[in-house]
């Protein structure tokens, strides 16, 4: 098994298979719940674990399939451009909306770990968990928590919205393109996105917007709401 | 040839990105000032639709395939989620949760968009 397993290229080719398959099952049973990348990362986990692979050797071969994560949030200026005179018809109430949502992600996360009596480390990696990955890390490692835990818990935060969002939204009768969008990416970063587009494209649109405001804000309300809490 | 020109003129836009980030300081990722960049292009016509679509289409569609390795991260915080977990996961399930339904409300609050047919307020 080890041997299979030895050079980076096998490990992003597993990934590729993996996804694949994953995405294969979530066309298949248009269910929530066999969302790709929830179904793709417990997988990947287990056939890690089973042939002893640890992650630093993993990531080896996943780190060629990251490198088109910033390339891919730039590609989302492309439905934003398409979709602008819908977006510019909203942008006061768009940046309002951000900066809410911004505040209650934040502080949503951080007061009741600061109650748990967590670890400052993880209370400051959690506190950016709705915004995309590479913005997260920055904010944790910049804080003193530890940026590859915020990067996973960002992952969670993301899977989660995409599986349960739209339900939820749909529940609370959010069935606006804006406001859909927005919770969205606002709640679930790229994954979160990646979900929306499959609503429409200006969910999606809207989504990215969310995605690329949230991270400005974030960005800049954790710094000051950690100084208060912790 | 179509999607290689998309793949060179987003990769150009990802590296101004990472300089401006760079140079001013600012607080948010490259990737996240080229989408700006690339909305910003497209509208002022600087770049052509049709030069970036394909690219766009491909990078754009998959997006959620490219965070996957970052997920199998996961692997490596067992213990710590053996630890403090069930609060861990329990506050970034509820945290989400208010994210998304607070948002959406909130949004459609400050747009005077209030549904008819669900007869709230």
């Amino acid at each position: 098994m080890r041997g299979v397993f030895s050079s980076p290229t096998a490990f992003a080719a597993l990934t590729f298979v993996v996804y694949a398959a994953a995405l294969g099952l979530y066309r298949r049973t248009r269910s929530s719940l066999a969302h790709p990348v929830l179904v793709s990362i417990v997988v990947l986990i287990a056939i890690l674990r089973a042939a002893d692979v640890d992650y630093a050797e993993y990531r080896r071969g996943g780190d060629f399939i990251m490198a088109l994560l910033a390339p891919a949030v730039v590609a989302l200026g492309v439905p934003l451009y398409r979709e602008f005179t819908k977006i510019r018809g909203e942008a006061g109430a768009i940046v309002l909306t951000t900066v809410f949502g911004s505040l209650v992600g934040i502080v949503s996360a951080a007061v009741p770990a600061v109650l748990f009596g967590l670890d400052p480390a993880i209370v400051v990696s959690l506190a950016p968990k709705s915004v995309t990955t590479p913005i997260a890390m920055e904010i944790a490692g910049m804080l003193g928590g530890v940026p590859s835990f915020a990067a996973v818990m960002v992952i969670l935060t993301g899977v989660l919205g995409a599986v349960v969002g739209p339900a939820a939204l749909h529940l609370l009768r959010v069935t606006e393109e804006s406001a859909f969008g927005l919770a969205m990416g606002i709640a679930a970063h790229g994954v979160g996105t990646a979900r929306a587009f499959e609503q429409g494209d200006a969910e999606g649109a809207f989504s990215s917007l969310g995605l690329c405001l949230n991270g400005l804000a974030t960005s800049i309300l954790t710094p000051l709401i950690i100084k208060v809490i912790l | 040839m179509k999607a290689l020109r998309g793949m060179a003129v987003i990769l150009g836009l990802l590296v101004t990105g990472e300089a401006l980030s760079a140079l001013l300081g600012l607080p948010v990722p490259g990737s996240v000032i080229g989408m700006a960049l690339m909305a910003l292009g497209l509208g002022l016509g600087v770049i052509r639709l049709e030069w970036v679509r394909e690219a766009g289409d491909f990078l754009a569609g998959n997006l959620a395939f490219f965070f996957v390795p970052v997920g199998v991260g996961f692997m490596e915080y067992f213990d710590v989620l053996k630890k403090d977990g069930p609060a861990i996961l329990g506050i970034t399930v509820l945290s989400t949760l208010c994210v998304l339904g607070l948002t959406g409300v909130f949004h459609r609050i400050v747009t005077g968009k209030k549904r008819k047919a669900t007869g709230r307020d």
